[in-house]
């Protein structure tokens, strides 16, 4: 809808009868308003009350006193909210590289003339569709240090087995392996689609230039991938970042707070620990949550613009 | 099997760049593709094993699953961990619940973000931009770090105590509007004022014209919200809280059945099955609009 500037405004607009024109904004106000009123009052609303929140004293008589900055204060000189950072950087460190890596070699090898390759497609995109609720309770079981498959898989080939369970950096690493097996779908897909947008001539010219399989692959394929792969890392980012279900049915953040992420301790702090004592707590925690969220998509703007500058050789 | 084989040509469905098949890389040799399948297997199964691993639990008995050595298939098969569960937990009220509160939520959401995304795309009026803009910036806001006053808006509401205290929230989402707005815009203009020229109302040509043109998107739409809503987890377990007849499933697992059978697995197993069947076979009868909606989001 975009028009031209030298050309005489809008001779559509004389074609349109009033009666239509007139009724448009208010059909708009009809059609709109719905959603309006949803997004308004349960996401706006709640983002703005979270920031005054953050500044109270909640207590579960719902007595409420002001503290100032009080909850930050807390937050900075909590070990916890600093463990929980650490465990969520460590998460996201090992998830969202490797993942998109493993996507990437799935997806190319799955790209290529295979047998039933879209078969191979479905069964690596399953557990996608499967609930982060049912992934957690299955990766408890698969995990489970006695019982489990995993263990008694290590036993059965004569290595020892592993506490997952009463170890924190074992547990993490649980964590870790299950939503790589859930997640690498979506990564396969986006690089899939991506990769249907690479011409295979141009690989092929590389080819007959004395290019190696690796080197065409690393030095055309890869770049024409850029966009792929952008949008998979802030999408996997900011996945990672707010990772809660699988976490909470897998460990409930334990043993101790070892596997505790930031949103899970948001969770613990207002719902679960001291009971709802913790509001303003657990609010300020989720304003920083948000925060991060913002800066990370910020940066992804500005990387975004340069990347196209870039492209149009500017 | 052929839908199940087509639909996974992502790039058929998307306006990639046309493929000459003259300019196709050769078939690999023999022992190049034997290579390929072989890792192709490898991973299938490696990713499809811990789905079997359910199933197997699920059907196992207790003293099969906790007998010493690994054993990978069944051996004493039996039904008990479905029946155990059903008769010590209200796990058909959980069910219902939860098909309750993903039907309605859906219902409402489609709807919703159909009519919003049909504003946006075809009506204009003052401040549209602007107002897409500011609803687009809550696509930003992690539903985690409003959960508090969520919470606290929800018992202010008088919702608190109901499954519409999940509804409603739940409803409240943009992503829907945006992929509307995006499939309304490929619409022809001229097809809504020939309507309305017709004499047809606003709604009705929404309705009747343009709807019918959009089925992909209806699909995509209530597909994606249907499987968004039946795994939901982190708002229901606040807002459901306490009242165990009120549970979803993923909250009655969570809450109820891995805190009282801490180590009966067949039983969470089982019940983990039956939640997770639905959205399967939704998902194999029409994987195609969800890979679709799926890689299209990745597609700006």
């Amino acid at each position: 809808m975009t028009t031209h500037p030298l050309r005489v405004p809008a001779p559509r607009k004389a074609r349109t009868p009033f009666r239509i024109r007139a009724t448009t904004s208010l059909a708009a106000s009809g059609f709109l308003l719905p959603n309006v009123i949803l997004l308004a009052l349960f996401t706006l609303f709640p983002l703005v009350y979270a920031f005054v929140i953050s500044f109270q004293s909640l207590d579960s008589l719902g007595w409420t006193t002001w503290a100032g900055f009080g909850n930050y204060v807390t937050m900075f000189t909590d070990p916890v909210f600093w463990q929980s950072m650490a465990n969520t950087g460590v998460f996201t460190l090992f998830t969202v590289p490797v993942g998109m890596a493993l996507g990437l070699a799935i997806a190319v090898l799955l790209n290529g003339v295979l047998p039933g390759r879209a078969v191979f497609r479905s069964i690596i995109f399953l557990p996608l569709v499967v609930s982060g609720v049912a992934t957690g309770v299955l990766g408890a079981w698969m995990f489970d240090q006695n019982n489990g498959f995993i263990d008694k898989m290590l036993q059965a080939v004569g290595l020892p087995s592993i506490d997952w369970q009463s170890n924190g950096a074992w547990a993490l690493t649980a964590i870790i392996l299950v939503t790589l097996w859930q997640r690498v779908g979506f990564d396969m897909l986006i690089y899939l689609a991506g990769l249907q947008g690479v011409d295979p001539a141009v690989q092929e010219a590389a080819r007959v230039d004395g290019a190696s399989g690796w080197q065409s692959f690393r030095y055309i394929t890869l770049p024409l991938l850029g966009p792929s792969t952008f949008f998979l890392l802030i999408m996997n980012l900011i996945y990672s970042f707010q990772v809660f279900d699988t976490v909470w049915a897998m460990t409930r953040g334990g043993p101790g707070y070892s596997t505790t992420t930031i949103v899970s301790y948001a969770y613990r702090l207002a719902f679960d620990e001291s009971g709802p004592s913790l509001l303003g707590y657990g609010a300020a925690v989720g304003v920083v949550i948000y925060l991060i969220t913002l800066a990370v998509t910020a940066v992804q703007w500005r990387l975004n613009t340069r990347r196209e500058l870039a492209e149009q050789g500017m | 099997m052929s839908s199940l084989t087509d639909v996974f040509e992502v790039g058929s469905e998307l306006p990639a760049v046309e493929r000459k098949p003259a300019r196709q890389p050769k078939p690999p040799r023999g022992r190049l593709l034997w290579l390929r399948l072989t890792a192709a297997i490898v991973i299938a199964v490696v990713m499809a094993f811990p789905l079997y691993w359910m199933l197997l639990t699920a059907f196992s008995t207790r003293a099969d699953l906790y007998a010493p050595g690994l054993h990978l298939w069944p051996r004493h098969l039996t039904i008990d961990n479905f029946v155990q569960p059903f008769q010590a937990f209200p796990v058909w009220r959980w069910f219902g619940n939860s098909l309750f509160i993903t039907v309605v939520t859906t219902v409402i959401t489609v709807i919703c973000n159909l009519l919003a995304g049909y504003a946006f795309a075809k009506l204009r009026f003052r401040g549209r931009n602007a107002l897409f803009l500011v609803l687009l910036s809550t696509m930003m806001i992690p539903p985690q770090a409003i959960i508090v006053p969520q919470f606290k808006l929800s018992v202010g509401l008088g919702l608190y105590g109901s499954l519409w205290s999940v509804i409603l929230p739940e409803s409240a989402v943009i992503f829907g509007v945006f992929l509307a707005r995006q499939f309304f815009i490929a619409i022809p203009d001229e097809l809504v004022e020939a309507a309305r020229v017709d004499g047809a109302g606003q709604l009705r040509a929404f309705w009747s014209v343009v709807l019918p043109l959009c089925k992909p998107l209806l699909a995509v739409l209530i597909l994606l919200t249907f499987m968004g809503e039946w795994n939901a987890f982190g708002w229901p377990l606040v807002a459901l809280s306490g009242d165990q007849d009120q549970f979803t499933l993923p909250i009655g697992i969570v809450a109820d059945l891995q805190g009282q059978y801490t180590s009966n697995y067949g039983a969470i197993m089982a019940i983990n099955l039956l939640m997770i069947l639905p959205i399967v076979i939704l998902f194999l009868a029409f994987q195609k609009y969800f890979v679709e909606g799926l890689a299209r989001s990745g597609l700006k």
